[in-house]
């Protein structure tokens, strides 16, 4: 139990540290980490666990990393306390770089701002990040299996996330709501939710 | 105290997390008079560029200015603490929720919305952050590398951290020598 609190601390220690761009920075670190390394939860598991991260108050790194900690402890075998301190420390261990790093670099952050080598990092760092999140999208949507001597992986649908056609419609609906019409997420993702109520 | 109630609020109250939370922290800051216009612009940048959550570094950076190390710690934690309560209570719940045929249907409803929901400040990012080609190749790079071939997407930032630091650095000096 104590290895795999550690193994916790250790994972979103990382995840927090090299972790550039908020929220779905860290949303697809997360689930690179805790679902496809170390398969400590599935990805079904994980869908739920964003959705109820996007709806509730606060950061949405934060309430995903105080939520994976304790659905890792669960999925472990633990419950209770044990998974409160799961909580704890996954929610611990990311603020926790933060900190290191702001008070380390304190006196030089400001020269370094204007610093060439900075300004390259953070422009080569965007569209990385941009790339990170987009994969977590595609890895929540398919199945992407890697065939020997192929090129080409394969691909399937991940049903538990989107079964039929109307979940489709749903996404694309979402998608274009928030990105073109600029809708409150929260109002589109409590929409999604009574929408399945009434189509399911 | 203080500083920890008033973090505290800002995190109950803001959904949707960091960019949501920047005007309700300024407005909240600059109302008690806690630090000034010029000085928020640079903890915004600043919490922009480092590490972690955009919330939590606002947090420590405008707590630190209030009242240095103490007011920092005061801050994180009224920013995390509601947060961390809600999940909390929630994810206990869920546990015994889950198989109701209500919340499965809305939960079903709920998932698809998610994806595109952490879609959408990809394509944003990408459209703000990819301004040159290699910026596209590498976007279109990590995305092949993580989502296709497997690679942790630590080992890519680790790999886009020294390489573009080594590049602007070599840059650097070329232009030193003429």
């Amino acid at each position: 139990m104590l290895a795999l609190l550690f193994d916790i601390f250790w994972t979103f220690f990382i995840i927090g540290l090299f972790n550039f761009g908020g929220g779905g920075a860290m949303i697809s670190l997360i689930q690179d980490s805790i679902v496809t390394t170390h398969q400590w939860i599935d990805a079904a598991t994980f869908t739920d666990i964003l959705a109820i991260s996007q709806t509730t108050p606060g950061p949405i790194g934060i309430n995903c990393a105080t939520y994976v900690g304790y659905e890792v402890m669960h999925a472990a075998g633990y419950s209770g306390a044990i998974g409160v301190a799961g909580s704890a420390v996954a929610t611990l261990a990311v603020v926790l770089p933060s900190f290191i790093v702001f008070f380390l670099l304190m006196k030089i952050f400001n020269r370094f701002h204007n610093d060439p080598r900075f300004t390259t990092m953070m422009s080569a760092l965007k569209p990385a990040t941009a790339g990170l999140i987009g994969a977590a999208a595609l890895i929540l949507s398919f199945n992407i299996i890697p065939v020997e001597g192929s090129f080409l992986p394969k691909v399937e649908i991940i049903s538990y996330n989107f079964p039929d056609w109307k979940s489709g419609a749903l996404f694309a609906g979402a998608f274009a709501a928030t990105y073109f019409f600029k809708a409150n997420p929260i109002y589109v993702i409590l929409a999604g939710g009574i929408l399945g109520l009434i189509i399911y | 105290m203080q500083i920890m109630g008033v973090f505290a609020k800002i995190g109950t109250f803001t959904i949707g997390g960091g960019y949501a939370m920047i005007p309700v922290i300024e407005r909240e800051m600059k109302d008690r008079g806690w630090i000034d216009e010029e000085e928020i612009e640079d903890v915004v940048v600043l919490a922009q560029s480092a590490p972690g959550l955009l919330a939590v570094n606002m947090a420590i950076f405008a707590g630190y200015k209030i009242r240095g190390l103490k007011g920092s710690l005061a801050a994180t934690f009224g920013a995390v603490l509601p947060s961390f309560a809600i999940i909390l209570l929630i994810a206990i719940a869920f546990t015994s929720f889950k198989d109701n045929v209500f919340i499965q249907k809305f939960f079903q409803g709920l998932r698809p919305v998610a994806i595109a929901l952490i879609l959408v400040p990809a394509v944003n990012m990408a459209r703000k952050g990819c301004r040159k080609w290699w910026q596209w190749l590498l976007m279109l790079l990590t995305l092949v590398l993580v989502a296709f071939l497997k690679v942790s997407a630590i080992w890519v930032i680790v790999c886009v951290l020294i390489v573009s630091v080594a590049v602007a650095s070599a840059a650097e000096g070329r232009k030193k020598k003429c």
